[in-house]
């Protein structure tokens, strides 16, 4: 096989040409906001573009120094996602005098420099493995926090998942999805063939043994639970569904994804039936169109507004700054691919999810890649939550299915999610590194010769 | 209409363009990524492949899996043999390991034996004492030949047709 083996290749100079392309999207993205309200270009453009080179940069050096094998692609589409999103909350903030902006760019700091952090600090995804249970305690812990009195931010918009830190606020249920996706990983890589071969197989299916049900009970529980005390319908359904790919992964038993559905559709039920909040999300999505839906308070305006900007917008979209998506609430987090929609039309907004599509593509190719079934598992798990909140929010600000307030990855306005998403990139690269460097290849100097050898 | 909505709607488009441009250079660093081309390839050749390559001919697998079972040659346990069905073995001194090791060096799930294809792979779960496969030490999963011993603290075993 030594003539067919591929050769491993670093390939970050082709990352280098594509950051400079999605730095080229983020910053014409910019500059037609600027252009397109009249706005003259300041100092504040300068800056700002100076500041989004010099942070991809940053992660570019980092990756070269200590993910040298890292995928080329995720880094550039990532930038790209980020810099339309700065964008279009900035131009959201020119016509409703907002702050967010700035707030976003702080926030994409920090974000960055966290993952930086990640990328110099861990030096194999594999260490994270010791921490399967400290993760599951620390998800608690941060699911609990926005329930706790005094550092709790109270009721927003109908959930209660936001903790105060000194003048900003925070989500800790964004960063839970990781340490959740941690535990999963570390969970089901060792305990793998227990849930494998015991239990009872009843035609094609082989039940799982009822202790090895626990995990799927606790995160179903978490998952309720955040829909129940939080009101959270969107974690809620992120949580579940990325306990049900991983053990489905993990196991690649169908039988788990009955139960796993048969769960969900008793816990769904039961929501519906108790809860009014969910209740009312089903009967506004059914409805949206009716006046008496619109007009309500937690109506279906939202929705629809989001629906018309989209239709005004068609194929091409008015162009960045001349539509108005102001005219929906919450324009630039929950609906801002409604905006991005109206303003950059379908051919813009496919674009997006191309790219997501790719960054998703490309963790799980990362994940098919390496060779411990803990970073398998972790890679999955974190890519599946990425797309899943894509296909959540996506699919209901477009009234695919009923709309919950999840972030769209990278686009919203929103500094936990923007810090959440930003760590797991981080871990997919390192993951990616992994599972594309050689096994021959040591870290030394010479590695480039020993490949070269090895190669022949 | 004036030169400035002129410019204005050029550069509309030229964004929208420069997004797919992106897009498509994305998924062109992919391609390249899995070096499509004949030397390149991983895997099994295909059958176009060998016509003009003789020489990359592989001898047909066989159809079913080798080994029938597992036998243990060396340790306490030393003459236990094992039917192997087409489900995954765990071996360790756990109580719920599919074969049981009394074995003092042996850890809790110490190795795992998994059919794929035609054959065998042992991995090994992180054990303190190692997995070796015919005297080297296991890092990552590998195929299991027949008559190959591996050792697990001081069991040896085998997998017999």
């Amino acid at each position: 096989m030594s003539q067919l083996a591929t050769v491993a290749k670093p390939r970050r100079n082709s990352e280098l040409l594509l950051l400079v392309l999605a730095l080229g999207v983020g910053v014409m993205a910019n500059a037609l906001v600027n252009l397109n309200l009249g706005r003259t270009f300041d100092n504040d453009f300068y800056i700002q573009t100076a500041v989004l080179t010099v942070l991809s940069l940053a992660m570019h050096v980092s990756l070269r120094f200590r993910a040298q094998y890292a995928d080329p692609v995720i880094l550039p589409v990532v930038v790209a996602l980020n810099g339309i999103g700065l964008a279009v909350i900035h131009r959201l903030d020119i016509v409703t005098g907002d702050n967010a902006g700035p707030r976003q760019w702080l926030w994409t700091t920090l974000a960055v420099a966290v993952a930086v952090t990640v990328i110099w600090m861990l030096k194999d995804h594999r260490i994270l493995r010791r921490y399967t249970y400290i993760s599951l305690v620390l998800s608690v812990a941060l699911l609990l926090m926005p329930l706790v009195p005094g550092i709790t931010a109270g009721d927003v918009n109908g959930a209660t998942v936001w903790i105060k830190l000194g003048p900003f606020t925070f989500q800790p249920g964004e960063i839970a999805k990781i340490t959740l996706a941690i535990f999963f990983a570390g969970y089901l890589s060792s305990n793998r063939d227990l849930i494998l071969l015991a239990g009872k197989k009843i035609g094609p299916l082989q039940l799982p043994r009822a202790k090895d049900l626990a995990p799927m009970i606790v995160a179903w529980m978490a998952s309720v639970g955040v829909l129940v005390f939080q009101h959270d319908l969107g974690t809620s359904i992120l949580f579940f569904g990325l306990f049900m790919v991983m053990i489905y992964v993990a196991t690649s038993r169908v039988s788990w994804i009955l139960i796993g559905l048969v769960l969900m559709a008793v816990g769904g039920t039961a929501a519906y039936k108790i809860f009014p909040h969910v209740a009312r999300r089903i009967d506004v999505w059914i409805h949206a169109l009716e006046p008496a839906y619109i007009d309500a308070p937690y109506g279906s305006g939202q929705v629809v507004q989001g629906l018309f900007g989209m239709a005004n917008g068609g194929l091409t979209g008015t162009g960045l700054g001349q539509g108005s998506p102001q005219g929906v609430p919450l324009a630039n987090s929950d609906m801002i691919v409604a905006s991005i929609g109206e303003e950059l039309g379908l051919v813009g907004l496919f674009a997006i999810v191309c790219l997501y599509a790719l960054l998703v593509a490309r963790g799980f190719r990362a994940s098919l890649g390496t060779r411990d079934a803990f970073g398998k598992l972790l890679a999955v798990g974190l890519s599946f939550a990425v797309a899943l909140q894509c296909f959540v929010i996506i699919g209901g600000v477009t009234r695919l299915i009923p709309l919950t307030g999840l972030t769209t990855p990278f686009l919203a306005a929103g500094g936990s999610s923007l810090l959440s998403n930003w760590i797991i990139v981080a871990l997919i690269l390192k993951i990616s590194d992994a599972a594309r460097r050689p096994i021959n290849v040591s870290d030394g100097p010479n590695s480039e010769r020993q490949r070269e050898v090895s190669a022949v | 209409m004036s030169d400035l909505s002129l410019t204005v709607t050029i550069l509309r488009f030229g964004f929208l363009a420069l997004m797919w441009v992106m897009v498509f250079s994305v998924v062109a660093a992919m391609r390249r990524d899995l070096v499509i081309g004949r030397k390149a390839k991983v895997g099994a050749p295909s059958a176009r492949q060998v016509r003009k390559h003789p020489e990359l001919e592989q001898p047909a697998p066989p159809a079913k899996l080798q080994a029938r079972e597992l036998v243990v040659t060396e340790g306490p346990l030393s003459g236990t043999t094992l039917e192997l069905s087409d489900s995954p073995i765990l071996l360790g001194r756990a109580q719920d390991a599919t074969l049981v090791l009394e074995d003092d060096y042996a850890s809790g799930r110490h190795a795992r034996l998994f059919p794929q294809g035609t054959r065998w792979f042992i991995e090994d779960l992180g054990s303190t004492n190692g997995t070796f496969l015919g005297g080297t030490q296991l890092t990552r999963a590998l195929p299991v030949e027949l008559g190959t011993p591996v050792r697990i603290g001081k069991t040896v075993i085998e997998l017999r047709s």
